[in-house]
């Protein structure tokens, strides 16, 4: 079974015989280009579920609280819900692209503040553990893969395994009622049971403020990197495996160089290419985990926000977030294509 | 997966026509074989295992399980009480013996785990087939929609789709099946590829068969066995969708599933009343069963790789 697997490689096109830089504005040119139009479809998504799908849009507005037939047509007439379904979507875009998402009739304020507002947290929140993610999981997977079969690389995989089958929502669970909870074997409530500071402490940028959001910090940060540093793992793991048989790595142990340093030195660099890219494509499904953890940790990011909107259920403010955060993994995907060229010279000379 | 059941016949079943079974061998032979090397590795015994004990555990609990159990109302129990004799796993806040919970649990998680992978495979077979067949304009298009799908985070993708369609385990399986069709999409296309270069095809089209012919009395048997075989992992992570979209209160309300189960310890402070046997089992019965289909999945692909690689 020779399987003729078309690799859509990026067939970087336009001028051949043009110096590099012009080959650069005419990959980020068409980057960039294809970014737009996954935007253009995500709106086309968000309109087609949050604006067709819904029976009646102000009804689902409106419950639960008394509302007259009069309201009811001035709401609708208010949202343009009486207008052609084109005129429709061109507002929608006109106002998503302008920055205005909605107004929660929950909240009392507009779809853009709440996110806004939420944001700092999650990308907090986010930010560091990926970070730890990433540096725990090439450590442990260049480690691994160096010597595949060792007990090492083993263990690693079966933790990968094992952490991958659980959902991080329950492994939060279980984190929180041992270390935060203080009535599970005696083990006193290191950790506070979630938040991000301690209630009546002032804001700002005062030392004691930082301890306390760190402190927070731990258990979500904890739970994320548990469930998503496994990927980095397998990710850096075949990555090096994939280096390990070439020649030039014969060439450094002839010259008589440390395993170590032929793995360090040579080995890693090469590897971190591929690595690299797969990294920032990750964070598309980091996003599902950094809700339910929200969740669980009532920390306030978008995450919880999302939860919030979804028991209510407010769907304007659904829809914002939804938009807020195919965005992000949009402009991360982006950022990856940009970041391998600059980083591979060898995509650049193609 | 009728096909997995009797297939491990050691005999194989004597071929129709002389001239025929040269050209189209029996397809149930070779997945016979298959079925019989992942056994034969410690990982896809293991994860068989696991996946028959769940599936009888599911479908024989109404024979032990009275439904007056699980009623709230009706639970004789005390109160979130930790284990103890005749509740081996505790009580929920409601009396009721959490052990019942859990097996009562693994009806609906399995229910919607499977329904949403058929689902996923009817998506992602179609869309995969007629990506591979058409391979102008129309193929590249839908590998587009594909890539793009792939790109979108599924679970803000799935929570808009099931908060809009409603509470309920419809809701859940279709928001399922629609963030999840792309790998299937993927796999179909790449084998759907790789089945039209060879000559058989050229043979059927020569013969006059339309395209729809060629797609489904082709094609389809020849990727079917692939698409069977990568489902067991699509019902591992349908099922990890399903207990997430659960435990942000997605699900029916009134059905007990592993996720409700959390989404109910969560709820109604099992966390802060350290009711860990509350909490624990039904994360539990999740990490084997999707370990169980983990491990049945990479068993497979590993033999798919043994074969692919030594031609």
């Amino acid at each position: 079974m020779s399987v003729p697997v078309q690799l859509e490689a990026p067939t970087v096109s336009g001028p051949e015989e043009g110096p590099e830089r012009s080959d650069f504005w005419v990959y980020l040119a068409r980057k960039v280009g294809a970014a737009i139009v996954s935007f253009i479809m995500l709106l086309v998504v968000g309109f087609v579920i949050f604006s067709l799908m819904p029976a009646d849009p102000v009804s689902a507005l409106t419950r639960g609280r008394p509302t007259s037939d009069a309201q009811m047509t001035h709401l609708r007439h208010e949202l343009g819900l009486d207008k052609p379904l084109w005129e429709r979507f061109l507002t929608f875009v006109g106002h998503t692209l302008s920055g205005n998402l909605g107004y929660s009739y929950e909240y009392h304020q507009s779809v853009s503040t709440l996110i806004a507002d939420r944001l700092w947290p999650t990308l907090l929140l986010m930010g560091t553990s990926t970070l730890i993610s990433i540096w725990l999981g090439m450590w442990l997977g260049i480690r691994a893969g160096w010597h595949p079969g060792s007990v090492l690389d083993r263990s690693a995989s079966a933790v990968s395994l094992a952490l991958w089958s659980v959902p991080t929502f329950w492994l939060g669970l279980i984190l929180l009622v041992v270390f935060g909870s203080g009535s599970v074997g005696g083990i006193p409530a290191i950790f506070p049971a979630g938040g991000m500071q301690t209630h009546g402490t002032a804001g700002g940028l005062a030392l004691s403020h930082i301890t306390d959001v760190a402190w927070h910090l731990v258990l979500p940060c904890l739970t994320l990197v548990a469930v998503i540093f496994a990927q980095y793992v397998t990710i850096m793991r075949s990555s090096i495996i994939d280096e390990r048989g070439n020649p030039y790595l014969l060439t450094a142990r002839a010259k008589g160089l440390r395993d170590e340093v032929v793995r360090r030195r040579h080995a890693v660099p090469n590897a971190l290419l591929p690595s690299v890219t797969v990294i920032f494509l990750q964070i598309g499904g980091m996003i599902g985990g950094a809700i339910t953890v929200e969740v669980v940790y009532s920390w306030p990011g978008l995450g919880y926000l999302t939860f919030s909107a979804l028991r209510i259920p407010d769907l304007q403010l659904l829809e914002g977030t939804f938009i807020v955060f195919s965005a992000a993994v949009i402009v991360c995907n982006l950022f990856a294509d940009l970041l391998y060229r600059a980083l591979d010279p060898r995509v650049r000379r193609q | 997966m009728s096909t997995t059941e009797q297939t491990p016949a050691p005999r194989p079943a004597p071929d129709p026509g002389p001239p025929v079974a040269e050209k189209a061998p029996s397809r149930l032979k070779p997945v016979g074989r298959f079925v019989v090397s992942v056994l034969r590795m410690p990982s896809g015994f293991f994860g068989v295992l696991v996946m028959v004990a769940f599936v009888v555990m599911a479908l024989t609990a109404p024979l032990f399980i009275h439904p007056s159990d699980l009623e709230v109302t009706k639970a004789t129990g005390p109160l979130l009480a930790s284990p103890r004799h005749g509740y081996p796993l505790g009580t929920d806040p409601a009396g009721r013996s959490v052990l019942l919970l859990v097996i009562w649990g693994s009806r609906t998680s399995l229910a919607i785990g499977v329904m949403a992978t058929v689902l996923t495979m009817v998506l992602g077979a179609t869309i995969g087939l007629v990506a591979g067949h058409y391979q102008g304009r129309t193929g590249r298009l839908l590998m587009h929609v594909t890539d793009w799908f792939i790109a979108l985070p599924s679970l803000p993708l799935a929570i808009a789709l099931a908060a809009v369609l409603g509470q309920g385990a419809a809701s859940i399986t279709i928001a399922i099946g629609v963030t999840s069709w792309t790998g299937t999409a993927r796999l179909v296309r790449a084998q759907t590829l790789a089945v039209e270069a060879r000559p058989f095809i050229e043979r059927a089209r020569a013969l006059g068969a339309t395209d729809t012919q060629l797609i489904t009395r082709q094609v389809l048997p020849n990727v079917m066995p692939l698409i069977l075989v990568s489902s067991t992992l699509t019902v591992a992570s349908a099922i990890l969708s399903e207990a997430t979209l659960t435990f942000l209160g997605l699900g029916d309300p009134t059905s007990v599933s592993w996720g409700s189960l959390l989404n109910n310890a969560f709820m109604q402070g099992a966390v802060t009343g350290g009711a860990w046997w509350y909490l624990v089992p039904p994360g539990v019965a999740i990490l084997i069963i999707v370990l169980g289909f983990t491990l049945v999945g990479r068993a497979v692909e590993h033999v798919l790789n043994a074969r692919v690689q030594p031609r």
